[in-house]
């Protein structure tokens, strides 16, 4: 039971910080139907900013934790705004309406440049950060087992609800989610009532980036460990998740983060650890076949 | 850039001075955090280090490039296929019965060359490598119209079928590399089974999970594979039963003393030259005979309109199920070449990276074209090849190269294609151009 409780807690984390990437993939393949491969290179480097904030604040002396990590949050989000932004200016907008495989393409090779990038920048050594946020609480403690919930646990479940209910209002309440919303469902017919379709598609990317930095900056604080490599492995997870939650919808890839999350946690606890990865995928193929358009999505009328 | 509406339209120069200012302070923030700082792993922990000087070169690079784009560039719209690429294609479709005997004749001849060293050779192997591996996707992108991001898989399973049967059961390569072929191919059908009803992109997810699947179980499934250090000692090829090697082992005649020939290193690299030249034909050749079989219509039939397809009584699965097993028999046929050449072969030889650049060059080539193929190839796995000094920078332009090329070439290089049959005026189905040269090196 303790064990369950501890695993339950370490999924959650780790399906918040996929639900946070899940969106980016999702809201773009709601308004333009592509896959943007690179959103997974985008969280990497969200994480890779974060880490460089970090250091630079610890350079300049500003210790006090609450300070350091909204400066860091801030930071990472704006500056992998402008990355995702420039990402589809450069590789998307002029193809737009070309055959979908091209996009793609492009998508992979943007993918395959930007992890080289941070790799020749950077270097292809892992990168570890001492804890930041150390100690947490004690829940309980049963024959000498004790479930741990770290501050840090705390505080990623926390932003990730706060930014996920901040985000839907953005996308229910505001002109610029209708506009959001309105392209999603018909491109053309929305610029011509006045849109600005070009400027929706490159918000929508720049909100998927900062989501991403956030959870890029998550995985660095949480894990401590980052390199050139994870957004591969995470971009994959996260679409998984958008794709299980249903793509498209936006409660969707939370739902479909948090399932990818607690399944890989759960299967590395009581089976292999080896095999997580498989496991996440089995269950996308699983998901797929019997139900093609995931837990929450709507289904797709097929028009001749 | 979006350039702001003003009353006055300002001239190029000014229009231009202004778009290269504005990628000029994205270039700088872009540069600031990544290129401005560099983490270093100390003793102590991490580092950073500054390098302003980067940034001030990224940032003016960009300014000047973004100016001469503004200010030479055309500001063609890309959304319909351009008028050269179109071209292009016509011109090379006319004179593509030239250029595939021509193409092929070169590519015989390449080993006898005076300027052709080892290291010549094994980069025209490894360029022949990815067109069969191109040819074989194409058969399931290009043709059928499948979106494979899970090929390596194949490509996996033949070489680690061919390792394993030729390392413990000690059969030859000839035996092995139709067992292998026909091992992948079956895997195919396997994996293909339940996935195919998919629509495109999902497909794309799924194979493409498939294949980090089975990287991850080569990886964990120590008792066969050997896991992460992968299996060696992957016997070499023989030239009909003579081996490759100075002295006969068992005291059995080799190449070079069968055939009264100085032995040679080289000897080995030039049979492996010809062989993948042999394999990666017959793929070639077989890809163009069946496209005239009814399944090669269906499949492309089901590329273009899977509803009139089903309507017209064609079952899409089971057609789409031959597509498939059929490319993945092609790419173990590859795999198993890959292991026998390398004598080594670990999962790390099977990353999704090389779905990618398989994929990539399908794509770049003009799907469905056999020529694109090649061409993209030669461009994307040689050319790379020639900075190879530049290791590092190496995968970054094979990422760049991709984007410029289908920012270029949306449509791929060689965009042309001609249907293979096309419907006449009357309804009737008249077969495009004699059968036998019209479409031969497409």
């Amino acid at each position: 039971m303790e064990y369950f409780l501890q695993q339950l807690i370490n999924g959650l984390t780790l399906g918040a910080i996929y639900g946070l990437v899940a969106i980016g993939y999702t809201m773009v393949y709601g308004i333009i139907g592509m896959i943007n491969f690179a959103h997974g290179e985008i969280y990497m480097i969200g994480a890779f900013i974060s880490m460089i904030t970090f250091l630079l604040l610890g350079l300049l002396g500003i210790s006090w934790m609450p300070l350091a990590l909204l400066i860091v949050l801030v930071s990472a989000m704006v500056f992998t705004a402008v990355y995702g932004w420039t990402l589809e200016r450069i590789a998307y907008r002029g193809l737009r309406s070309s055959p979908r495989l091209t996009a793609l393409i492009s998508a992979i090779g943007m993918s395959i440049f930007l992890q080289n990038y941070v790799q020749v920048l950077q270097g292809a050594r892992v990168k570890a950060l001492p804890p930041v946020l150390p100690g947490g609480f004690q829940i309980m403690e049963l024959d000498g087992f004790v479930v741990q919930l770290s501050y840090l646990q705390i505080g990623i479940v926390v932003l990730t609800v706060v930014l996920m209910t901040a985000f839907s209002l953005l996308i229910a309440r505001t002109p610029m989610g209708r506009a959001q919303r309105a392209c999603e469902q018909d491109m053309k017919m929305a610029s011509l009532v006045g849109i600005d379709v070009d400027r929706t598609i490159s918000t929508t990317f720049v909100i998927g980036a900062a989501l991403a930095a956030v959870a890029g900056m998550m995985v660095t604080l949480y894990y401590g460990v980052i390199d050139f490599y994870i957004g591969f492995l995470a971009g994959i997870k996260a679409f998984t998740a958008a794709v299980l939650g249903g793509i498209g919808s936006l409660p969707g890839a939370m739902l479909g983060g948090v399932a990818i999350g607690l399944i890989e946690v759960f299967w590395s606890a009581y089976f292999t650890i080896e095999y997580k990865d498989v496991a996440a995928f089995s269950i996308l193929v699983l998901v797929l076949i019997f139900r093609p358009t995931g837990l929450l999505g709507r289904p797709e009328s097929e028009k001749v | 850039m979006a350039v702001a509406a003003v009353a006055k339209t300002p001239s190029r120069g000014v229009r231009a001075l202004r778009e290269a200012a504005v990628a000029a302070v994205v270039a700088l923030v872009l540069a600031v955090p990544l290129l401005g700082f560099e983490t270093v792993q100390m003793q102590a922990g991490l580092e950073l280090r500054t390098r302003w000087s980067w940034v001030a070169i990224a940032v003016a690079s960009v300014f000047t490039g973004r100016l001469l784009l503004a200010l030479f560039g055309s500001r063609a719209r890309r959304d319909t296929p351009s008028p050269r690429s179109t071209e292009l294609g016509r011109i090379v479709r006319q004179s593509a019965p030239y250029v595939g005997p021509v193409g092929v004749l070169a590519a015989v001849a390449l080993p006898l060359m005076p300027f052709s060293d080892r290291y010549v050779l094994d980069v025209g192997i490894l360029v022949l490598t990815y067109v069969m591996l191109g040819w074989g996707l194409n058969i399931v992108v290009g043709l059928a119209g499948l979106l494979d991001l899970g090929y390596v898989a194949f490509y996996a399973v033949g070489a680690y079928t061919f390792a394993l049967l030729s390392l413990n059961f000690d059969l030859s390569f000839w035996i092995c590399l139709p067992l292998a072929g026909l091992f992948a191919g079956s895997f195919g059908v396997l994996l293909g089974f339940p996935v195919l009803r998919l629509r495109g992109d999902y497909l794309a997810i799924v194979t493409l999970g498939f294949g980090e699947m089975i990287r991850v179980i080569l990886i964990n499934f120590s008792s066969l594979t050997n896991g992460p250090n992968g299996l060696s000692g992957i016997p070499r090829p023989s030239f009909f039963g003579l081996p490759f090697t100075a002295a006969p082992a068992d005291g059995g005649a080799t190449f070079s003393s069968f055939f009264g020939l100085a032995y040679s290193p080289l000897q080995r690299v030039i049979f492996l030259y010809y062989l993948i030249l042999v394999l990666a034909l017959l793929t070639n050749a077989f890809t163009l005979r069946i496209r005239r079989l009814p399944i090669g219509r269906a499949w492309e039939g089901l590329r273009e309109d899977e509803i009139a397809c089903r309507s017209l009584g064609i079952n899409p699965t089971n057609t789409k199920l031959t597509a498939f097993a059929i490319g993945a028999m092609f790419g173990g046929f590859a795999g198993s070449f890959f292991a026998t050449r390398q004598g080594f072969i670990s999962p790390e030889s099977f990353t999704f990276i090389e779905s990618a650049i398989i994929l990539a060059i399908v794509v770049l080539g003009g799907m469905g074209s056999q020529l694109g193929v090649v061409v993209a190839a030669i461009v994307l796995i040689g050319g790379p090849e020639l900075v190879r000094q530049l290791e590092d920078f190496r995968m970054l332009a094979f990422g760049g190269l991709m984007v410029l090329i289908m920012l270029w070439r949306p449509r791929g290089l060689l965009a042309y294609r001609e249907p293979t049959i096309r419907l006449g005026t009357a309804g009737a189905a008249v077969v495009s151009g004699p059968p036998q040269d019209g479409t031969q090196a497409r």
